[in-house]
């Protein structure tokens, strides 16, 4: 181990961990968006929508989100959608992981029981009110353990961005060992980079998950 | 109508190329999956044994393996086993390797969990049954984790399918590597042929997968 290179070539892999997590966030909060939103038709059985919804679920589930990447970096600017390498991290993130926030938040929303809605009705609540302040939450509590599974599962996936040329962690790992053949020392800084980035969240992951268990909604 | 580049994929042997590297993808995650099953229950079983220092060495491994991306492992495979320990390792050795250690991780995991889920009472009742130990085990516990299992390990085979395009990144000549040469080839006869040849690659990888989930969705259906 050469202590002197990891010395040197450090500040470029926080440069690309930065990168790293700043797509992973905006992709993960587009996607949880996406996730509420088509959870939210799928519970409501909104016609038309919902068998959109559905396809849409069952398309991003049953495709790698390399191929995606590859489709919309490479694919789509032949009919006239060109967009730069991070925002297409971005919207792959988000259409990949729409539709896993939006199963982990519908099972939860399902999981509510009728009676709480009809109660919420008749104590003069108005549907949307039922929803935001008495379903939603509970549903949300439920919910959260998947949630918190996808976000772990969409940061690993940040990976894949080095294919589309976005010079993330897995890129700079990459170039340096083309570069200067010290395959040893490139490996160990983005083991530790992806530690860094992965463990907080596995462990606030964890905390969350058990706090929401103590705070006993629904059943 | 743009033209989308649909035409590539019908010019001479196209298509079947990008079918012979879906199964090349296939086989990766087929030899992986055949390694992992039988493993990986035994992996499951030995989780749930009282031995402390067995518990806590396999789920180290686990995590371990969970905490990567995928990629990162294929990397510390391929490029650093190789410079570490001197041997020579093909992209598709490293990634069989690679999907193998995964699999085993998740399968132990599955069995261990839907061991553990199996009641109490079964056991105790099987016993004042009069039943051997080996006789639980065979009659009462399997077929119930079975049941439990098999829709969790199909999903777990669809995921180690979408998994194989990474392999990609280490060299080894799948449908996307096949995709990109084929766009290569035709760059000049046909010049929008990425926007046909990846949605079909796309749609490929969608078919493979959605029939493959389907089933266990219906298991999980009629078994539940």
């Amino acid at each position: 181990m050469n202590w002197e290179f990891i010395h040197k070539y450090w500040p470029l892999y926080e440069k690309a961990a930065i990168l790293t997590v700043r797509i992973g966030l905006l992709g993960i909060l587009a996607a949880a968006l996406i996730g509420v939103i088509a959870a939210f038709i799928r519970y409501r059985k909104i016609p038309v929508l919902n068998k959109i919804v559905a396809f849409y679920i069952e398309i991003s589930r049953n495709t790698p989100l390399l191929v995606q990447l590859f489709f919309i970096y490479y694919g789509l600017p032949k009919v006239g959608i060109k967009l730069d390498a991070e925002v297409c991290g971005i919207v792959g993130l988000a259409f990949l992981g729409g539709s896993y926030m939006a199963e982990s938040i519908r099972s939860g929303l399902e999981s509510v029981d009728k009676i709480q809605h009809e109660s919420a009705i008749s104590l003069g609540l108005s549907n949307r009110q039922a929803f935001t302040y008495v379903i939603f939450p509970q549903a949300i509590s439920t919910s959260i353990p998947g949630i918190i599974a996808n976000v772990i599962f969409l940061l690993k996936e940040t990976s894949v961005f080095s294919a589309i040329s976005v010079m993330d962690l897995m890129f700079t790992a990459k170039d340096l060992i083309g570069l200067y053949y010290r395959t040893t020392e490139s490996l160990f800084m983005l083991v530790v980079f992806y530690l860094m980035i992965l463990l907080p969240v596995c462990i606030l992951g964890s905390i969350v998950e058990r706090r929401v268990r103590y705070a006993g909604f629904g059943t | 109508m743009p033209d989308l580049g649909l035409d590539v994929l019908f010019k001479g042997s196209n298509f079947l190329r990008l079918l012979e590297g879906l199964s090349e993808a296939a086989k990766i995650s087929l030899i992986a999956i055949a390694i992992s099953i039988p493993v990986g229950l035994l992996v499951g079983v030995l989780m749930t044994s009282k031995n402390i220092i067995l518990k806590v060495l396999f789920r180290v491994y686990l995590e371990t393996i969970r905490i990567m991306p995928q990629l990162v492992l294929l990397f510390i495979v391929f490029f650093g086993t190789t410079k570490t320990l001197g041997w020579k390792l093909d992209g598709e050795t490293a990634s069989i390797i690679v999907f193998s250690l995964w699999g085993v991780a998740e399968m132990g995991d599955l069995v261990r969990g839907s061991l553990v889920s199996i009641p109490k009472h079964q056991y105790e009742s099987s016993k004042a049954l009069g039943l051997s130990k080996n006789q639980t085990f065979l009659y009462v516990i399997i077929p119930q984790t079975v049941r439990r299992m098999i829709p969790l390990s199909i999903n777990l085979i669809t995921r180690m399918i979408k998994t194989t395009s990474l392999v990609l990144m280490i060299g080894v000549v799948e449908v996307l590597k096949v995709a990109q040469q084929i766009i290569e080839a035709n760059r000049m006869s046909s010049p929008n042929a990425a926007f046909g040849v990846f949605l079909m690659v796309f749609l490929l990888y969608f078919v493979l997968c959605f029939v493959i989930s389907s089933i266990a969705g219906m298991l999980e259906k009629r078994w539940s």
